[in-house]
């Protein structure tokens, strides 16, 4: 089975839910703590939602000096899949392991509501199961949810169908180049079960579970 | 006059006097009164060191002590064969089955939001936590109540967005999801505002800890934030006292919250119940380390031997008092085993929480505080939790009453329906709240099946058919009006809102708003309220299981309106697995009212406030057999699966009520009522259903069985809203309304 690791920092609070529907979406996931330095044998790695070292100085500004982190930035520099969910994505940024940074939504207020997103680019770990075109209602969660990238170099996987937050080009989901490290503004581990209100954050999830069964070539 | 209800006198004591021109003496300033100065020496023998008044003055305040309400509160039921901790301890227990547990407490935080709105309001979620923690169990959601002066005040708006946003930036970072609460706005609010919390956490039964001392040997370690002098004397001086003008001189009395310690703090704590390793615990809150020590040695019966110079602090140079006193956010105080005092260091240095050995408890009964080796406090401990003087404050019914009640209004013909439903829909206290929650995380941990915006909140517990759902409700113009039967009222409201989840009402927590305790008129208030929900509790079976009381809300003299908050639990077992909500309205559907029409009574509605500004007549009184049949009726049309959409008849009433279920399901509806009035009539145990007419036999079923009138008066098609009645009709468009309904409170903020 499929082994992905989802760290937890300290202040981190989706590492639970994550594992929740990373299981539904076929995965045998587990916690990582961020003093771990030695993530043999996980075929993929999440870095979740929440609010890491308390998002003090800016959200990812102290996690990216977590010990962990040079294990992941290794993961990612030998192609395997990591993905960045919220406060996880920021930490990809603060990092360099995903273009650009967040700032404050436009509105200047924290946004806790579902959202639509419209997949633009399927060649990524997290997109490659779904249609293009397909739209995606996912809950956002975020603060510090703007995504901007003067350099434009990061990828735009999923856009918001409407603007919430003033992400620049909409941007809702952002790939490296390789397209084997995302960050997600939404969080598609509440959009897991129908009976929460949407399920359509599985095709995401299922789609990133296959990735970290698959052999890496780089 | 006040009437000491046990012996305050100790007529021989000195009691110190101020110098002419010099400042006050120090138990005055503490806000120890000169009959309590007595008593304290009474227990001592001699007179008090200045670290024993600092600890006296705090554990005897108000909001610690309960020494006006107390001898009110044991009117409360409390038991019921599923309650497994009642009032007393840091929060109310509750046995949901198959070993789960819930704990259940509800705070309050209106004086420190008065003073600075953002910390005051983040504060009181951070405190609310850790009373549920400190019990053993996971908080897993917090709703908020919310009450103002109007927005159209500039200072109000301040007070306003700030709560929400202190709110929304300790919530959300500390990781526990908001997922329900209240916002209310009325003129009474605008020199004191109500922020009222409640916190639901879970635990399997073998997690269950309580705030005991354990027996002599024990060691007392200090776990969490470092201490300083922030908030020093905030239950006495700020949660004990009116407000004037000089408040902002009181800022240095609130504390100021770190959501990011307090996320460490939970995580380690729980770890520790996991694994075993405390005999007790307890949160340090208001009366800071006084309590914490006090009160477990209290429950254990026995004493303490404490050193302050091994607190961590977090500036040097603070006196033993200070200490005692200091009310420094994120603490708390872990009772272990000796064998077990390095295993608990390491699981506090794993997560990264800073901890110190304080203290060991003795066998005797004594709180003996050390610095050094100068002992600057030796009291009984139980003398500071439990000899707090009782106070039988003087009542009488406010001579106003007659006055109010036969204030009626006298409306001879309607306003005009589609004006004034958009009115009340623009009123900040009905329109969605959306502006509010959208702040809050309300999803996280993926167990918010209904969330904000319904009647009630409902929870799933993950790996269980378990359902939770929770309600909760205030009126102060309603209380105002008729404290009986208002609080009754808000009872068996709570009690329908969670029971149109599906879920059957467990358990009450209630948090008890008033002015001034040292005037009859607000003790009556009090007395008649107590009287209300004690009540309906008891008819409905339901037992109150922790509660908090709030007094001295009052500035330059003005009594807020009594405004109690009654928090409901319900269980849903199984869980329905498509429970009713608001959008579920389709085209097609019947609309039907349960509970019917009784007498007319515009009384305390909101339609004669914000039509005619008027406040005044006497409300209806509520009906306990009509309540628990209305409670029944929504309970079997859930587990029947007969309603897409079950909403409760309250403030604003049929009209309001109506539009709401528009609103969310984007339909239009037609119904017809017999008198324009029962559209603006708020009366109790009332509450309307969208249905499949195929089913109207089946739903006729339900009402019979449980003995509660029900008719269809509608059908829901189109977009538009339209009514028809006698002498008149109005036609409102939905989208219209909607968009009334939603920008009502963002407009305002703009």
């Amino acid at each position: 089975m499929t082994r992905i690791g989802v760290v937890t920092f300290p202040g981190s609070n989706c590492e639970h839910d994550t594992v929740w529907a990373l299981t539904l979406a076929g995965a045998d996931a587990e916690l990582v703590w961020h003093r771990d330095t030695d993530l043999t044998g996980l075929d993929g790695v999440v870095l979740p939602g929440g609010f890491a070292h308390g998002d003090y100085l800016r959200p990812g500004a102290i996690a990216r000096f977590s010990p962990v982190m040079s294990e992941v930035a290794r993961l990612a520099s030998e192609g395997r899949p990591v993905l960045g969910i919220c406060n996880g994505f920021q930490i990809l940024c603060e990092a360099g392991l995903i273009p650009g940074a967040h700032i404050a939504n436009r509105d200047l207020a924290f946004i806790c509501r579902p959202v639509e997103v419209e997949v633009v680019d399927t060649d990524s770990i997290l997109t490659r199961a779904a249609e293009p075109g397909r739209r995606l209602t996912i809950p956002l969660n975020s603060y510090e949810g703007a995504w901007v990238d003067p350099s434009r170099a990061g990828r735009v996987v999923l856009r918001y169908v409407d603007d919430p937050n003033g992400s620049q080009d909409r941007a809702a989901a952002v790939a490296n180049e390789a397209g084997n490290v995302v960050g997600i503004m939404p969080h598609p581990e509440r959009a897991s079960e129908a009976v929460l209100g949407s399920d359509d954050g599985l095709v995401l999830l299922a789609g990133f579970v296959d990735s970290c069964g698959r052999e890496v070539t780089v | 006059m006040t009437i000491p209800t046990d012996d305050l006198q100790f007529e021989d004591a000195y009691v110190p006097e101020p110098e002419p021109g010099g400042p006050e003496p120090l138990h005055r300033r503490l806000g120890l009164t000169d009959d309590e100065y007595r008593a304290i020496c009474r227990i001592l023998g001699r007179d008090p060191r200045p670290a024993e008044l600092a600890m006296y003055s705090v554990m005897w305040s108000e909001h610690c002590s309960y020494k006006s309400s107390r001898p009110f509160l044991g009117r409360f039921p409390t038991e019921a064969p599923w309650v497994v901790v009642g009032p007393g301890e840091n929060a109310g227990v509750i046995d949901l089955g198959d070993g789960w547990l819930a704990a259940l407490r509800i705070e309050s935080h209106n004086h420190p939001t008065f003073v600075e709105p953002f910390q005051g309001a983040a504060t009181g979620i951070g405190g609310i936590l850790r009373d549920v923690f400190t019990m053993g169990a996971r908080p897993v959601a917090l709703w908020d109540q919310i009450r103002f002066g109007p927005l159209d005040h500039p200072r109000n708006r301040y007070l306003f967005s700030g709560t929400v946003s202190g709110i929304a930036w300790y919530g959300n970072a500390v990781g526990v999801p908001t997922v329900g609460g209240e916002v209310a706005f009325e003129e009474c609010y605008s020199g004191n505002p109500l922020v009222n919390v409640m916190c639901l956490g879970l635990m399997r039964a073998d997690e269950l800890v309580l705030g005991t001392a354990g027996r002599p040997g024990t060691v007392a370690i200090l776990l969490g934030a470092a201490t300083g002098r922030d908030g020093i004397g905030g239950a006495s001086v700020l949660a004990s006292a009116s407000f004037d003008e000089s408040s902002g001189a009181k800022r240095p009395s609130v504390q100021v919250g770190d959501p990011f310690e307090e996320k460490k703090l939970i995580e380690a704590c729980l770890e520790l119940y996991r694994r075993g390793l405390v005999v007790g615990i307890q949160d340090l809150g208001a009366a800071g380390l006084s309590c914490a020590t006090s009160e477990p040695a209290a429950r254990a019966g026995v004493g303490m031997e404490v050193h302050l110079e091994a607190v961590h602090v977090r500036e040097s140079g603070m006196t033993p008092a200070e200490l005692l006193m200091s009310e420094s956010q994120e603490r708390m105080m872990a009772f272990v085993d000796p064998a077990h005092v390095d295993d608990v260091l390491a699981v506090a240095r794993r997560w990264e929480v800073d901890a110190s050995v304080v203290g060991t408890v003795r066998s005797g009964g004594m709180l003996s505080v050390y610095e050094g080796d100068e002992l600057v406090a030796e009291v009984p401990a139980a003398s500071l939790s439990e000899d707090a003087p009782r106070y039988r404050r003087e009542l009488g019914e406010p001579g106003w009453m007659e006055d109010l009640w036969s204030n009626t209004l006298g409306l001879v013909a309607p306003p005009d329906t589609s004006e004034t439903l958009l009115r009340l829909l623009d009123d900040p206290s009905i329109a969605s709240a959306a502006w509010v929650y959208e702040q809050y995380d309300h999803m996280l941990f993926l167990n918010t099946v209904v969330g904000p915006g319904h009647d009630a909140s409902l929870l799933r517990i993950k790996g269980t058919t378990k359902g939770l759902a929770v309600s909760t409700d205030g009126n102060g113009r309603l209380c105002y009006l008729d404290p009986r039967r208002g609080a009754a009222r808000l009872v068996y409201e709570a009690a329908l809102n969670v029971a149109l989840c599906g879920a059957r009402p467990r358990a009450v927590v209630d948090n008890l708003n008033f002015g001034n305790p040292e005037k009859p008129e607000v003790m009556w208030q009090f007395r008649e309220t107590v009287e209300g929900i004690a009540d309906a509790c008891e008819a409905l079976g339901v037992p109150v299981v922790g509660g908090n009381v709030s007094f001295y809300n009052e500035t330059d003299g003005r009594d807020i309106y009594p405004t109690p908050v009654v928090g409901m639990l319900g269980l849903a077992d199984p869980m329905p697995p498509s429970p009713p909500r608001l959008d579920r309205a389709t085209d097609g559907m019947d609309l039907w009212l349960f509970g019917l029409e009784r007498a007319i009574n515009l009384a305390g509605s909101a339609f004669e406030q914000v039509t005619f500004g008027h406040v005044g007549g006497r409300p209806s009184a509520p009906d306990p057999t009509l309540a628990k049949a209305a409670v029944e009726a929504a309970l079997s049309l859930v587990s029947e699966g007969l309603a897409p959409v079950l909403h409760d008849v309250s403030d604003g009433s049929l009209a309001v009520a109506v539009a709401e279920i528009c609103i969310a399901s984007e339909v239009g509806v037609s119904l017809r009522v017999s008198d324009w009035r029962h559209l603006y009539t708020e009366d109790p145990h009332r509450f309307l259903a969208a249905t499949d007419p195929d089913d109207a036999e089946r739903v006729a079923a339900v009402a019979a069985e449980a003995g509660i009138p029900a008719r269809p008066i509608g059908r829901f098609e189109g977009t538009e809203i339209v009514f028809e009645m006698p002498g008149a009709a109005a036609v409102v468009d939905v989208e219209t309304a909607a968009r009334t309904y939603r920008e009502a409170i963002p407009r305002r903020l703009r």
